[in-house]
């Protein structure tokens, strides 16, 4: 019932609005133009007052949609949830508007977003990665992104030689705060600068 | 570093020393605090610029315990993820077992039995009283009191040993599968659970009398750090510190889950939303835990503590599946393939001692998940940090910190 309220009265601001199959919450399809109107809509119309949950899903390599941005909004008076979901229309560049005008709450879960699917969100005051480092140059939950990691010509012998993969080793395995400075340059990460010793390679003597 | 006159916006975050320096021509000074730092309670970084102690920003660097676990969850059954789930609230382990298996058991439309329902409400409450003992005590050692420290460490131990007793492993404890948890309670420990909840309290008094009217403690945290309601419910901020700033949301009186209707039990709710009003919260909220530990406690039914009749779920006894072929099919097949699950989306939140601890699960069918979002809430509530701590004291920072009670392991993932 609340589903099929919801909608009509959503559908007045968005035309394009369609129920999406849910098997809890109260779910809709809309394009993704106009998720920041829907979610305003459900923020100052029906008192969804907090976005709980900002993500986007990769449904594959060949899949037409590619990613799909999800939202989560909670009510904190009716203490019930709605999900809202839009199709990127780029599959090699998907872009989607920022929610963060109206939740203050999607600044670091779009940065997220951004940093594990490379989704651009239009209009975002800070598009940084947030939890990969800032020269990482994958979006590691894309469905084309090995567990792994990408293997690579120049890999780590040792990380090879105990997992079978011929992957780089992360910027930070030499140690905290320990980063060739010729690969790795980070205005972001204190990091000792010279760096012609490390824990592997000894000290030379003078 | 910047040379500039500070005609910077700053918001009125109710400090007194916030328009110290307004006239004078100062430098700013940029600090990295962390990500090894005693008050960042792991590996949190926060570049500071500081205006002699003021800061004027503050940015949050997080991402170095990022482990990648939404991917590695797409590459294993549900019951394999299990033991991830107590690296994310490393802090309450139990209680995020049980959050994880009961957004699987609602993707898959599984009810649990009320035994099993009773036994992971008296785990999350013990979990809830021990995260709550350690986020106090460091907290209160962060602005120099240390001998909560060692009551609160002391009450954690206790409760270790109980968990120890119950699951066989003191921190990481895997205790939830899908459709019920590992084993039953061993006989008598629901009397140690009393007993402990008996000795408990008057400790709790103590620890009160130390912090509640303490002079240097209320001058350290009253007025310091706070966050508005409004504020609370933009930044999606959940658990003792939305209701620190009178946020009344609490998941488990208002979107009951896991039987939780059946026990009586009140929200605390701060009125100014500072450092002092989250300590409150949370002292509170213990006491009400061990409320509901001993309705629990009480009232726990009989039978099974598992779903006996999901067969294509919950793997069989290890003394059938040696016996009886179809039972060694059955085990085989959970093991190798997974629980069987239904396509659909469903995102489940639980009230965990942190906030409201979210499971969005995209299944395609099958045992692996297609997508699994995890919503930490220490993400959501760090988030605030370039906010709340602008304009205060450098000093201050450790306090907001602490009374944030954050854990990196579900923060960053």
């Amino acid at each position: 019932m609340i589903a099929q309220d919801l909608k009509s009265a959503l559908q007045e601001t968005c035309p394009g609005l369609e129920e999406r199959d849910s098997l809890d919450w109260p779910a809709f399809n809309c394009p993704v133009a106009n998720v920041t109107g829907v979610l305003q809509a459900l923020r100052d119309n029906h008192g969804y007052d907090a976005l709980m949950d900002a993500t986007a899903i990769d449904n594959g390599v060949e899949a037409s949609p590619r990613f799909t941005v999800v939202y989560h909004v909670f009510s904190s008076k009716s203490f019930a949830y709605v999900r809202i979901a839009a199709d990127c229309e780029d599959d090699e560049n998907p872009v989607a508007p920022t929610a963060t005008d109206l939740f203050k709450s999607a600044n670091w879960m779009e940065r997220e977003t951004y940093d594990l699917f490379g989704i651009k969100y239009d209009g975002h005051p800070d598009m940084r990665r947030i939890l990969m480092w800032d020269e990482y140059p994958h979006h590691p939950l894309r469905k084309d992104f090995p567990l792994a990691g990408f293997e690579n010509e120049i890999s780590d012998p040792e990380i090879a030689a105990n997992t079978g993969v011929k992957v780089k080793p992360a910027p930070m395995a030499g140690g905290p705060f320990v980063a060739q400075q010729s690969s790795f340059e980070s205005k972001r990460e204190p990091a000792a600068k010279d760096e012609s010793w490390s824990e592997k390679n000894e000290k030379p003597e003078k | 570093m910047a040379t500039e006159t500070t005609d910077y916006n700053v918001p009125d975050s109710g400090s007194k020393f916030a328009a110290a320096s307004k006239d004078f021509e100062t430098e700013h000074l940029e600090v990295s605090m962390g990500p090894s730092h005693p008050s960042t309670h792991g590996v949190l970084r926060l570049n500071l610029e500081l205006d002699g102690e003021v800061v004027r920003k503050c940015d949050p660097v997080i991402g170095y315990l990022h482990r990648g676990d939404e991917k590695i969850a797409e590459n294993m059954t549900y019951n394999q993820f299990v033991p991830y789930t107590d690296r994310l609230d490393y802090l309450a382990p139990l209680a995020s077992n049980a959050a994880y298996a009961m957004a699987v058991e609602k993707l898959a439309n599984l009810e649990v039995p009320e035994r099993c329902q009773a036994i992971r409400v008296v785990t999350s409450e013990l979990a809830r009283i021990s995260a709550h003992l350690l986020g106090i005590g460091a907290y209160t050692m962060d602005v120099g009191a240390l001998t909560v420290f060692m009551i609160t460490f002391e009450e954690r131990e206790k409760l270790y040993t109980l968990f120890e007793e119950l699951t066989g492993a003191r921190f990481t404890t895997s205790y939830s599968r899908i459709g019920g948890v590992t084993r039953d309670m061993p006989d008598g420990w629901m009397d140690r659970v009393l007993a402990f909840c008996e000795q408990f309290l008057p400790l709790l008094d103590d620890v009160e009398a130390l912090l509640t009217r303490n002079r240097i403690w209320f001058d350290r945290t009253a007025d310091v750090g706070i966050i508005s309601k409004e504020d609370a419910i933009a930044y999606g901020i959940t658990g003792p510190n939305a209701r620190g700033s009178g946020v009344d949301v609490d998941l488990r009186r208002d979107v009951p889950y896991c039987g939780y209707e059946k026990y009586d039990f009140e929200v605390p709710l701060g009125e100014n939303g500072d450092c002092y009003d989250r300590y409150a919260v949370r002292m509170e909220e213990m006491r009400q835990s061990v409320r509901i530990v001993r309705q629990a406690v009480a009232k726990m039914p009989g039978g099974s503590f598992y779903a006996e009749d999901a067969k294509k779920i919950f793997a069989p006894k290890k003394e059938k599946i040696l016996t009886s072929m179809e039972e060694l099919i059955q085990n085989f097949m959970i093991t190798t393939e997974g629980p069987d699950m239904p396509a659909g989306e469903v995102y489940f939140e639980a009230e965990n001692p942190k906030g409201a601890f979210g499971f969005f699960i995209v299944s395609k069918g099958g045992g692996v998940p297609y997508r699994m979002k995890i919503r930490g809430p220490s993400f959501n509530n760090l988030s605030i940090l370039e906010k709340v701590c602008l304009g205060g004291m450098i000093s201050d920072v450790s306090a907001i910190l602490g009374s944030l009670d954050f854990v990196m392991g579900e923060c960053d993932r």
